[in-house]
């Protein structure tokens, strides 16, 4: 198909590059330097999509971020992604999209039919409607309404795309490269501030690339293009194109999404899709410009109706026509610059002037080129149903309350302009309360709550050589406060057109008798109609109104709507509309792809992988490994076909009969020296430490304020001022943040240093009654006998040349030590813990194993102490000392805490002895009970004891001290099962804790 | 994201500060009779002021210091910064 509406000298794409596309199955050709809707507009296409509620017809009615329709659904490179607007997607070769909305077709679309039911569609229809009744929600309407409604569908495979994040710091960030944002950055430039230009388009230049307008003797995009060569040259400068700052945050940080690839048919190797731009400005330059607003009148969502900017866009910058018969239709002179520029290329437009009588430079230019222009008249109802074939038109009375005589005039494209709306979103979204202004009709911002400053158009200075000066200024005079050099800049001359003022004119009235749908929200399909009915029915608050009707809602975020709707609202209320307000502006500007948002951060990189200095022995030896936190911990070294259950049975029965090894680096150390350490302990932990002598450990147990158990580990005395602290592998981060609370904020005067060694030290815990023959062959000039090192001793020793703290500390409950060698030994270590075990039958063991060891012990370990538990409920009120004050003791007395059938860890053991009991399944007295059945208690950890050959389980259970014996059931929903269980002593195994100090 | 001035290391990005709550709660001292009231107040019974509020933050991923920012909880405003120990006038 040809581009039969591309015209010759015009535009600003490049003709020698023919690019071929897909829309809706079929191929058409394109420039390089086009949008996919200038593209198809070249190629007559106007019919792009189905609207959202009534599925009318949609064309193309912007030019760029406004556009409310062109959504579509884009492929490229294998992938697919949706809510893509057409008017921004620039043009590649072999680019693939689809319309949205609409099935089974854009031409034949079944949904349509609403549009015939409209009147059963009013605003809150959903609302109304859909609540009864309620079986229908999920069988009938739910499903139909997803099948019907939407803007496109997200992909299910794994997005192959990568996409970065970058901080960035500057002196001065410019949003737009407009007339201001380019005035504004080169001042600030030439005093030497390091400046960030960002401009959402492909073009740098803003309204220049498409005004007539003169600037030093030059084009305006002349000018621009030499302002931005200038810029590029200079190193404290940074431009970036098809960036768009969507987002003011607090204290000046902005955020930037860079479409690095979205422009070509894939992404280049080592190149994100999108990069996403934290920035943190000292001053902001906010230079966004306006967005021209549409006027309502009768089927003004017709394919072909679009604003006159657009069109003019399209025919300045990708030269093409978006009609041979133009009406424009305008209450300002903007109008007539489009139709200037449809006349010059040979296309008569006719304009109407909702005006009685107007006169400027640039009516008059229009008049002396012979255009037919048409004073008070109107466009009443666009005709045609999937493109513009005429127009109904009537003048209008001065009140703008009267119609005349509707004739009928044939036309392709009504060409719309109802005056120019501040982009004030970057201004509002940073605190600044924004004003009304009555000559332009629209918000502007207001006082500044941030370091920002909004110029030219976006603060609703529509005069070019206003703008220059004041944007010149503004550069000059923030980046003098910044850098203190003060270079003067000659602002140059500007010709441009002087107009008039324009008519305060929204809404064309609707004629007797008809009933047209007069469109204020075209993404939403919200009509003057439904806004009267949501006023009707007693919403008042613009907010509300908003929501019930969703008016400036959706992906466009009501860029050509808000005003419209607030002007109806404060008509009706008959407000002015600074009384009504506008609803709060919030980020994103425009849609911001999850995967930029998500960065780098997928995947395996989304955490960290932490691995201790044995990891690749682990790896070598076939283990399982399982996350814990950050880290990667062995679960259960494989041996042949074994599973889970088996493997981490062997390992168990092996600690228990001859000797086990397990890597127990990962396990917090905090290094805690000065004369003060003991006191600290004293404090922090619930039991005595002031008397604990050089060279021995000790368990201790430390709680919140609040008196529930925080972590529990146990401290060595290294020497008379230092000590070596453990923490669970959870807990190492927010222990050391809780010590250095203490230290810095409650009790400063102690003299004590605190600072984590987890990295520093690798660890090996030795376990099995074999364990001291082993340690006895690694340290052979040490006396590691029961004499020598008894159970919670420390000693440091020699192994193999590596110096080693050896502490007989246990946690599987057998005669157990841990050796720690500084992390670059630590494989070493381990190997030769393997080496020399190998008489002792010696085998690696995982957390799997440990779990078994340590709940048939019943020692308690995160799963008891979840943060909801006290030392009572662990059975470990023996550590809690009566004599002195520590951390969250006098929470232990509350009245909860100290309840005579407080709950309590016990033991579970299913009566059949051979079914597992998960984990979290509660424990009842009924098994029958009506829903919710009283909860007792529930399971905090199940293994199969490798002690007895049988389940075993620890639970926290409801005055558990006297529940031991008693028969209950432990259910779990979830699982589907129901266990008979009896209640045992959690202390399975060894409940003297003979084995330790054997 | 907040840019805040820690005394000890200049400014820097909120994600390298973790949170610490109201820092005008002071801990009973140890050993001392504290009635029920006085310690659901240390504990639990927080203002939550609208307005300025004096809070602590600390700098984990910097110098680990605990620090005072006096910070306005409506607009996020900080007016200042302190050291753990500076007296906050």
């Amino acid at each position: 198909m040809t581009q039969a509406f591309r015209i010759e000298n015009s535009g600003l794409i490049n003709r020698d590059k023919k690019l071929s596309f897909k829309f809706n199955g079929k191929t058409y050709l394109g420039y390089e330097g086009d949008t996919l809707a200038s593209a198809l507009l070249a190629n007559g296409v106007h019919l792009i999509g189905r609207s959202f509620k009534y599925h009318r017809p949609r064309g193309f009615f912007g030019a760029g971020v406004d556009e409310p329709y062109a959504v579509v659904q884009l492929y490229r490179n294998g992938e697919t992604e949706p809510n893509i607007k057409a008017t921004e997607q620039e043009l590649f070769e072999g680019l693939e999209a689809k319309s949205v909305n609409c099935w089974p077709s854009v031409n034949f679309d079944i949904g349509a039919i609403n549009n015939f039911l409209k009147i059963f569609l009013p605003a809150g229809f959903y609302y109304k409607t859909f609540m009864w009744p309620k079986s229908f929600w999920y069988r009938i309407y739910e499903p139909f309404i997803r099948k019907a409604a939407g803007l496109g569908v997200a992909s299910t495979k794994h997005d192959k795309e990568r996409y970065e994040h970058k901080y960035e710091y500057c002196d001065l960030l410019i949003a737009g490269s407009g007339p201001s944002g380019l005035a504004g950055a080169y001042a600030a430039a030439k005093n030497g501030a390091k400046v960030i230009l960002a401009e959402d388009k492909p073009r740098f230049g803003g309204s220049l690339l498409t005004s007539d307008v003169n600037i030093g003797n030059q084009s305006g995009k002349d000018w621009a293009d030499g302002i931005i060569a200038e810029l590029k040259t200079m190193p404290n400068v940074v431009i970036k194109n098809r960036s768009q700052i969507f987002g003011y945050y607090d204290h000046n940080m902005l955020v930037m999404s860079e479409k690095v690839s979205d422009h070509l048919p894939s992404t280049k190797k080592y190149h994100p899709n999108k990069r996403l731009w934290y920035i943190r400005a000292k001053e902001v330059l906010i230079s966004s410009g306006s967005i021209e607003r549409p006027i309502v009148f009768g089927n003004n969502d017709t394919p072909g109706v679009m604003l006159s900017s657009a069109a003019k866009e399209y025919l300045k910058v990708y030269g093409v026509l978006v009609g041979r018969k133009p009406l424009v239709f305008t209450n300002n002179d903007s109008g007539y610059e489009t139709a200037i520029e449809f006349k010059k290329h040979g296309v008569d437009p006719v304009v109407l002037d909702s005006r009685k009588n107007a006169e400027s430079e640039i009516i008059d230019e229009a008049k002396n080129l012979g255009i037919n222009i048409k004073n008070s008249h109107v466009v009443v109802a666009a005709q045609g149903y999937k493109k513009v074939k005429s127009a109904d038109i009537a003048s209008i009375s001065e009140d703008k309350k009267q119609l005349g005589k509707i004739e009928n005039i044939q036309c392709d494209c009504i060409c719309v302009s109802g005056f120019w709306t501040p982009t004030i979103h970057l201004a509002s979204q940073s605190g600044n309360k924004t004003k009304f202004k009555e000559e332009i009709d629209a918000f502007v911002p207001g006082e500044s709550k941030q370091n920002e400053i909004t110029l030219g158009a976006a603060n609703g200075i529509f005069s070019l050589d206003e703008t220059l000066k004041t944007s010149f200024t503004a550069g000059s005079e923030l980046s003098k406060k910044i850098t203190e050099n003060d270079n003067e800049i000659a602002i140059p001359n500007v010709v441009e057109k002087k107009s008039s003022q324009h008519d305060k004119f929204w809404c064309v009235p609707l004629p007797k008798g008809k009933n047209y749908k007069r469109f204020l929200d075209f993404q939403n399909d919200v009509a003057v109609s439904d806004v009267e009915i949501a006023l009707r029915e007693g919403y008042r608050s613009i907010e509300h109104v908003k929501r019930y009707t969703t008016l400036g809602m959706a992906t466009d975020q009501g860029k050509t709507s808000n005003l419209n709707g607030l002007q109806l609202v404060s008509e009706i209320e008959n407000k002015v509309v600074p009384a009504v307000g506008h609803t709060t502006f919030r980020p994103p500007y425009t849609p911001v792809s999850i995967g930029a948002i998500v960065g780098r951060e997928v995947g395996k990189h989304s955490k960290p992988t932490r691995k201790s200095p044995m990891h690749s022995w682990h790896e070598k030896n076939n283990a399982v490994f399982v996350d814990a936190g950050v880290w990667l911990r062995p679960r259960y070294y494989k041996r042949g076909n074994e599973n889970l259950f088996d493997a981490s049975k062997r390992e168990a029965k092996n600690v228990r009969a001859n000797v086990g090894v397990c890597d127990v680096t990962t396990l917090g150390k905090i290094d805690i020296k000065g004369p003060d350490a003991a006191e600290l302990l004293n404090r922090v932990y619930t039991n005595a430490w002031l008397k604990l002598p050089v060279g021995k450990a000790r368990y201790g147990l430390m709680l919140r304020e609040d008196g529930i158990v925080m972590d529990d580990g146990t401290t060595t005395r290294i020497s008379e001022n230092h000590y070596h602290m453990t923490t669970t592998t959870a807990q190492a981060a927010n222990v050391l943040s809780h010590l250095e609370y203490y230290l810095q904020l409650v009790w400063p005067e102690l003299n004590v240093n605190v600072v984590s060694t987890t990295e520093q030290w690798a660890g090996a815990a030795i376990a099995g009654p074999k364990s001291r023959d082993l340690l006895q062959k690694l340290f052979p000039n040490s006396d590691v006998s029961n004499e020598g090192l008894p159970f919670m001793g420390y000693m440091e020793g020699d192994l193999f040349g590596v110096k080693a703290r050896i502490f007989r500390i246990s946690f599987s409950g057998e005669l157990a030590y841990e050796v720690n060698v500084e992390s670059d030994y630590g494989n070493f270590m381990w190997e030769k813990i393997m080496e020399v075990g190998a008489e002792f039958n010696i085998q690696p063991y995982g957390t799997e194993a440990l779990s078994t060891l340590r709940i048939e012990m019943g020692h308690v370990a995160g799963s008891e102490l979840d943060g909801r538990t006290i030392p009572f409920d662990n059975a470990l009120e023996g550590l809690v000392s009566k004599k002195k004050d520590f951390i969250g003791k006098r929470s232990l007395q509350r009245s909860a805490f100290t309840a005579e059938d407080r709950q309590r860890i016990v033991g579970v053991v299913p009566l059949d002895k051979q079914t597992s009991i998960p984990e979290g399944s509660h424990l009842v007295k009924d098994d029958k009970a009506p829903l919710p059945n009283p909860k007792l208690g529930h399971i905090s950890a199940s293994c199969w004891s490798v002690e007895y050959d049988n389940p075993f389980s620890l639970a926290i259970l409801k005055d558990g001290k006297n529940m031991i014996g008693q028969k209950l059931f432990a259910m779990s929903p979830v699982k589907n099962k129901v266990i008979p269980v009896e209640i045992v002593s959690s202390h399975y195994v060894d409940p003297k804790g003979e084995r330790v100090r054997s | 994201m907040l840019y805040i001035n820690c005394p000890h290391c200049g400014m820097r990005s909120q994600n390298e500060f973790s949170y610490g709550g109201d820092a005008s709660v002071k801990r009973p001292e140890l050993n001392k009779e504290v009635s029920d009231q006085e310690w659901d107040n240390f504990v639990y019974n927080r203002k939550s002021l609208r307005g300025k509020h004096l809070e602590l933050w600390q700098h984990i991923s910097g110098c680990r210091q605990w620090i005072k920012v006096e910070r306005d909880t409506t607009t996020h405003e900080i007016f200042r910064t302190f050291k753990a120990d500076e007296e906050v006038a």
